[in-house]
């Protein structure tokens, strides 16, 4: 069964539909990019599946449980860990702190201890600054401390909208790198959102690219060419999806 | 010497009301970006509880008549509990709204607190002697000061202090604190809404039925005008220590407290009538200046 499954979903703000009754599913162990230009609806459907955001239409089920319209704080409790774009660290409060956030669903206080060690082994760099400002830290630093907050809240589904932005490529590949590390050691189910398509290939994702709201093509990115990449990112193969 | 350490202790004790004020505001902005001006009312409205309804002007003692702790832990307790109430009946259901909404609700409810204060107690402001001897002068350092004095620095210290612990060890301040910063990625992090905001009423609420107390104290009297003028100066603080840090709001507030004391002292006699004016066109310099506000700190803004 899948872990997140997406029915007719409909996302509409002020008139404009931003994701257009699309169905889709991300199985447990998998890593998903979605990809597409910008306004294809990528966000909307970050924000709709973390329940910022309440769908028109349709259905998101986690886990065989329908959560279309609960509370974000509903949604994170029940294993699913979105980190929205632009790095929204609590910039006033320290990298421990801000970790700390993440536990406050835990119940097991010894098992959120191992995991705040665990992802300062794979981002030894939080470690090091655990007592820095948040707000401080690089950019890439900043993407790394939201992402291992996210884990802290101790997820199945790991949902990232767009983590390479605004960071120099060799930051971008460590990201990844952990990202990996982590689907392999914790068997995380990755939900990824990325503008270009490449980074899909390099990871070996399935990837869905999305254009005015629609899924435009699904499959894994390593059997297309590239032009038939780039004419659906422009717009050109609409009818083949 | 003495009368420069008087002057201190004036600042302090005159900034920690303030302080504890703009603090107020502070904590239900930070979680809800709602500036609430009916902070001031709910003040009022739980030290109304020490004298019986009457309209005669003979004050009768309520709440005021019970053994001190119990005196205090109920005014706290009816500040809390009115905050909560307001946020419960109205607040939560203008989540949604504008802030300006929400903000004019705010003043709706505060005149609403303030006519059934006055159905209930009349407009004449009533005398209430509580603890007499605190008016008595106490030596520091060869300053005379009322006791009063001392126990506001001392209450307010306190109360800072353990509401800095608060904020920087327990879950539920490292929750508000996140909430005041990014409250939508809290929420995604599992930070209850709810319950966070909901502290912070209470909390908020507490705070302003202290602040009643100790004005009561100074003032020896209950006046169901005397929470307005009050909070005027708290959310200046608040915006001149930057709207939404917990900590520029206390300072705001000192400051606010320790500027006001200088004027007092430092104008010429004939200007000290104006010197509210004085106050508030130092306010209007200052934001002129750092709009942001005073503490506002660079990884604060970024954020934004």
């Amino acid at each position: 069964m899948s872990l997140l499954r997406i029915e007719a979903l409909t996302v509409r703000h002020g008139g404009i539909t931003a994701l257009d009754n699309q169905t889709l599913e991300v199985a447990a162990g998998e890593i998903v990019m979605v990809t597409g230009p910008n306004g294809a609806g990528k966000s909307s459907l970050m924000s709709c599946i973390a329940g910022h955001v309440k769908p028109w239409q349709g259905h998101v089920v986690l886990d065989g449980r329908d959560v279309t319209g609960r509370a974000p704080e509903q949604i994170a409790a029940l294993g699913l860990s979105m980190v929205p774009e632009g790095r929204h660290v609590f910039g006033a409060m320290t990298v421990l702190e801000n970790l700390r956030v993440g536990c406050g669903l835990r119940r097991d206080a010894a098992a959120a201890r191992r995991d705040l060690d665990y992802v300062m082994d794979v981002f030894p760099l939080l470690r090091e600054r655990a007592q820095a400002q948040a707000g401080l830290l690089s950019g890439g630093q900043q993407q790394m401390l939201v992402i291992a907050r996210a884990l802290m809240t101790a997820p199945r589904l790991l949902a990232i909208d767009e983590p390479s932005l605004g960071l120099a490529p060799r930051v971008t590949d460590q990201v990844y790198e952990a990202l990996l590390r982590l689907r392999e050691e914790r068997g995380l189910t990755l939900l990824i959102v990325e503008q270009s398509a490449t980074r899909a290939a390099l990871v070996g994702a399935r990837m869905l690219m999305l254009r005015e709201g629609r899924v435009v093509l699904a499959g894994d990115p390593r059997g297309m060419s590239a032009e038939r990449i780039e004419r659906a990112y422009f717009g050109y193969e609409e009818a083949h999806a | 010497m003495s009368t420069a350490l008087q002057y201190l202790f004036d600042a302090l004790s005159v900034g920690s009301l303030y302080a504890l004020g703009a603090l107020g505001i502070a904590l239900i902005f930070g979680v809800m970006r709602l500036v609430n001006f009916a902070h001031g009312d709910v003040m009022t409205f739980a030290v109304f509880v020490l004298i019986a309804p009457t309209i005669e002007a003979v004050t009768r003692l309520w709440v005021g008549a019970w053994p001190t702790p119990l005196l205090v832990l109920s005014v706290l307790a009816v500040g809390a509990l009115l905050s909560v109430l307001a946020e419960w009946v109205l607040f939560r259901r203008l989540r949604k709204a504008s802030p300006a909404t929400a903000m004019i609700a705010s003043f709706a409810l505060g005149f609403v607190i303030q006519n059934l204060l006055l159905m209930l107690h009349s407009s004449r402001p009533k005398a209430v002697n509580l603890w007499p001897q605190l008016n008595q002068p106490v030596e520091v350092l060869g300053a005379r000061l009322p006791a009063l004095q001392l126990l506001t620095i001392a209450v307010a210290a306190l109360l800072l202090a353990a509401l800095a612990w608060m904020l920087r060890h327990t879950r539920a301040g490292i929750e508000m604190r996140a909430a005041a910063e990014d409250f939508q990625m809290a929420r995604g992090l599992g930070v209850k809404a709810n319950r966070v905001i909901m502290l912070a009423f209470a909390l908020s609420g507490a705070l302003a039925a202290l602040i009643g107390l100790l004005m009561v104290n100074q003032t020896g009297l209950v006046d169901i005008r005397m929470g307005a003028p009050m909070m005027l100066v708290a959310f200046v603080a608040t915006v001149i220590g930057g709207l939404g840090s917990l900590q520029g709001a206390v300072l705001g507030g000192l400051l606010m407290g320790a500027v006001s004391t200088l004027l007092q002292a430092l104008l010429p006699q004939d200007a000290r009538a104006f010197r509210d004016a004085f106050l508030y066109a130092s306010v209007i310099a200052l934001l002129l200046w750092r709009p942001q506000g005073l503490f506002v700190t660079g990884a604060q803004r970024q954020r934004v």
